[in-house]
């Protein structure tokens, strides 16, 4: 069972059109040359390690290309990112890249060579860039030496290209597939210097994704597709009440179901473990009627907390940013804005619902699981399975879908603790109602502002408090020990407009409800309250909500590119029929800047329509803008989902929403127009992709709906306001 | 016993006849491209052909399915080469993928019964749901699909 264990692996062969001149144009691209993805988990009888030249590349005899990608894909794409990075310095043959998910099995017994492996932050290729282009430059000047070594020629007369080195004098050349095993000995006295951007001649073409291919025929494995021998199956309830226990649970009533195998109970969780298939043990589960302990969390409604939550806006808070002097400024002036701007708490809700496949031996654990942080995951496991790091395999797949949910490992415990009891390969998924009530959310979060404008109308002074809860707290993570928690004052503390007196000021407020990191973290929820203040001082100073902002932004060139450019190509100040209005809106997230402008139709009846979103997005660097452009559109359609529907109420203490029947998604026909444009600054940071364009886009339809309408959202969901007016 | 024709092959299911399409399908068939997004046929990721018409696999028990014709996305073409396949590509819709199965499954279905369509009518007619947001290129691919086709 453990050889073949070992062996057993996902081919995800991805084949990719093999230039950027694929896109855009009117033919479908032949599948001509392939670049592969394989995942095959390293070990010491992986029949790639003979043709390493390190624990990153692999080169085949063939000249095929084995890059090792250190972190998790999950559709942002980085898993095309980062071996283009590579590939920049290697002078190889993209056409014959592939590939696979590096070890975190091989991470744990190497010092933690691949680590962090966490893809979070949109830090993914920001994070890497560096090291990637190392190691593609250690290899490159590595097969150049072993081929100079062959020739006995000096290293300095030798180029290398398209993976072929050439000795320049005599016109030589060797193949990399020819010279792998020597490159694999040879120890560079220092290592090379890497390129800087001006010298790209790879990175910054639009490159089809390597994992396409396997995406449209079904053949992409994610965690929930691992099959295993003799593998049952589980289906878990956990307390509804975030924080309670399982008193008792009645398991008479399964009696004769078929396939039923056992009734697992947790602390907190009860199980129900069927062989043959999954939905045997989903209606098992339905039937159960678990007892559970909920303590006073259970008592615990929505309303409840809203009003807690704008009580504690009078509190003692802690300060963030402090600029000026907000008091005196505010002394005495006759013109005061106030407003009280709500957000509240969203599930993550990826397509994929939770889940991990676990085969628990007495020395080994395997796990099958898509995760977002490989190595952190695999340090659970050992712990939840009481084994050493060494001794757990975790073969990383696809990931269906992560904006932050999937780095907790909560789903991977819950499998290792029922193996312990069913003794078999055990396959776990949560059913969509037990994935949206058991995330870890959104914050809930309440801002309340105060401004003056001076004699121009624009803001003098502002001051921002935030009443949230802690995602550190919630991580088990350690709260800074100076100032708020970073993500309670995102988009607020941050915001690039020069108010010379500002202030910023949060009170962590924690509830029975665990919450996390949900894509842009803080930036997410804050500069929908912030855009929308902004404009309605803007509204009742008479300005016009784009000039007010390039006023603030003066002085700052990067941040009025991205604005002048979204006003600009998305029609800012022209004629719109009655009913349709645009709304603009500007952040910084992740080093990167976004500015949008949305359309939007408001019928009379208040049904609204987002008909065309224009982004620009200034990433600083761009290695794939192809990719870059696409998280930028799916941000915009992610954020979109939750301006518009996006809700957990709560009820007893139980999340209310469950399937999409209740927790609402935008489709096709509700997506607006999109259009992209990149605008990258250049600089000494590189800015993130996969988060940047979602902040702006909730505040840009909310200024669009005022513009249209004449009211103002303080309270998302959009479609919990009434936006109804009379169309005479 | 039932017995389930699944992409041209016969396949006997030890299964009760309540169970969804989908499960024998992932659990029994072993074809794991068809995915498991709501159970409830929200989402439309678990969307195959019965007798050519696109279905959610997740609401359609294999009780019903004696002498059907099944076709998943393992099935739809031999080697990916189907124009909507093609047109995604070419588009590269997909980010993570998960729901990508169903939306070609629900397109290749769709253009049978429009082969020119509109953007209204390919409002009214994919209704999947695309956590990641693909819907601008998934939009482009439908067309491009449809040209694909007439060629």
């Amino acid at each position: 069972m453990n050889a073949h264990l070992t062996r057993r692996h996902f081919i995800l062969t991805a084949t990719s059109a093999a230039g950027g001149l694929m896109i855009g144009i009117g033919a479908a691209p032949a599948i001509a040359e392939a670049a592969t993805v394989v995942a095959q988990p390293w070990n010491e009888d992986n029949a790639y390690a003979a043709n390493e030249i390190d624990a990153w590349i692999a080169i085949d005899p063939d000249d095929s290309i084995l890059i090792r990608y250190p972190r998790s894909e999950m559709g942002q794409g980085s898993m095309t990112a980062l071996p283009m990075i590579v590939t920049e310095e290697l002078h190889c043959d993209w056409s014959k890249v592939r590939v696979e998910y590096a070890s975190a099995n091989r991470n744990v017994r190497k010092n933690n060579l691949y680590s962090p492996m966490r893809s979070a932050g949109s830090r993914t290729v920001r994070g890497t860039q560096k090291k990637m282009q190392q190691v593609g430059a250690s290899g490159r000047e590595r097969l150049i030496a072993a081929a100079a070594a062959r020739w006995n020629v000096p290293a300095s007369e030798c180029t290398a290209a398209l993976s072929v080195v050439t000795h320049g004098p005599s016109g030589q050349t060797l193949r990399y597939g020819e010279l792998a095993a020597d490159a694999a000995k040879i120890k560079l006295a220092a290592e090379p210097a890497i390129k800087t951007p001006d010298q790209f001649t790879f990175i910054g073409k639009p490159m089809p994704r390597i994992d396409v291919a396997r995406k449209i025929d079904g053949s992409a494995k994610f965690g929930i597709d691992a099959q295993l021998p003799d593998m049952v199956f589980a289906a878990i309830n956990a307390c509804p009440v975030a924080g309670g226990k399982l008193k008792n649970v009645d398991e008479s009533v399964l009696a004769g179901a078929p396939g039923v195998l056992q009734v697992v109970r947790l602390d907190n969780a009860v199980a129900v473990v069927a062989a043959g298939s999954y939905w045997r043990a989903k209606q098992a589960l339905a039937r159960l009627q678990p007892e559970w302990d909920v303590g006073a969390a259970g008592s615990v409604d929505s309303d409840q907390l809203s009003q807690a939550f704008h009580a504690a806006l009078s509190e003692p808070m802690v300060t963030a940013r402090n600029d000026g002097d907000v008091d005196q400024a505010m002394s005495g002036t006759a013109k005061t804005f106030e407003a009280v701007y709500e957000t509240p708490y969203l599930s993550h809700s990826p397509m994929e619902p939770m889940n991990a496949t676990v085969h628990l031996q007495p020395d080994r654990l395997d796990v099958w699981v898509g995760t977002q942080a490989a190595d952190e995951a695999t340090e659970a496991a050992a712990k939840a399975a009481g084994l050493e790091p060494e001794q757990v395999y975790l073969h990383n797949c696809f990931v269906g879908g992560g904006f932050g949910r999937r780095d907790a490992s909560d789903e991977i415990i819950q499998a290792i603790a029922i193996a312990k009891v069913v003794q078999k390969p055990v396959k776990l998924v949560w059913t969509r109602e037990e994935d949206t009530r058991q995330d870890k959310f959104r914050p809930h979060a309440v801002v309340g502002f105060k401004a003056v404008a001076g004699s121009d109308g624009l803001p003098a002074a502002w001051s921002m408090r935030v009443v949230t809860s802690s995602i550190i707290a919630s991580t088990g993570g350690k709260p800074p020990a100076k100032g708020p928690e970073p993500q309670a004052v995102a988009g607020l503390a941050d915001n690039g407009y020069n108010v010379p007196n500002t202030r910023v000021e949060a009170l962590i407020k924690n509830t029975h409800l665990p919450v996390w990191y949900w894509r842009a973290p803080g930036q997410n929820q804050h500069v929908f309250a912030l855009e929308s203040f902004l404009d309605e001082i803007a509204s009742a100073s008479g300005l016009d909500p784009y000039q007010v902002r390039r006023k603030l932004l003066e002085g700052k060139p990067d941040w009025l590119k991205v604005l002048d450019t979204a006003a600009d190509k998305g029609d800012w100040g022209k004629p719109l029929p009655r009913g349709t209005a645009r709304g603009i809106a500007i952040c910084k997230d992740d080093d990167s800047l976004c500015a949008q402008v949305a359309e939007v139709t408001v019928r009379p009846s208040g049904e609204v329509k987002v008909n065309r979103v224009t982004i620009a997005l200034d990433t600083r660097y761009m290695v794939n803008p192809l990719t870059i452009a696409e998280q930028a559109e799916g941000s915009v359609i992610f954020g979109l989902t939750a301006a518009l529907y996006g809700k957990i109420a709560i009820k007893g203490g139980v999340p209310v929403q469950g399937n999409f029947d209740t927790y609402r998604m935008v489709r096709l026909a509700e997506a607006p127009k999109i259009d992209v444009h990149l605008v990258p600054s250049g600089g000494k940071v590189w800015g993130g992709a996969g988060e940047a364009a979602l902040p702006p886009i909730a505040g840009a339809v909310a200024n669009a709906i005022f513009a249209a309408t004449g009211k103002r959202i303080r309270t998302l969901p959009i479609i919990d306001n009434d936006l109804s007016y009379s169309a005479v | 016993m039932i017995t389930l024709t699944v992409n041209g092959t016969q396949h006997d299911i030890d299964l009760e006849p309540d169970t969804p399409l989908l499960w024998a399908l992932r659990d029994a068939v072993g074809l794991t491209g068809t995915k498991f997004g709501c159970g409830i046929a929200q989402c439309g990721a678990c969307t195959v052909h019965i007798n050519g018409r696109a279905m959610r696999s997740c609401s359609v028990p294999i009780g019903t399915l004696a002498g059907a014709s099944i076709v998943t996305i393992e099935g739809l073409s031999p080697d990916a080469q189907h124009p909507v396949q093609q047109a995604w590509l070419a588009e590269d819709v997909p980010q993570c993928g998960y729901c990508q199965s169903g939306q070609i499954m629900a397109t290749v279905s769709f253009l049978k019964q429009y082969p020119n369509p509109t953007d209204a009518e390919i409002d009214a007619g994919i209704t999947n749901i695309c956590r990641c947001g693909t819907y601008e290129r998934l939009r482009r691919a439908i067309h491009r699909a449809a040209d694909l086709m007439k060629a």
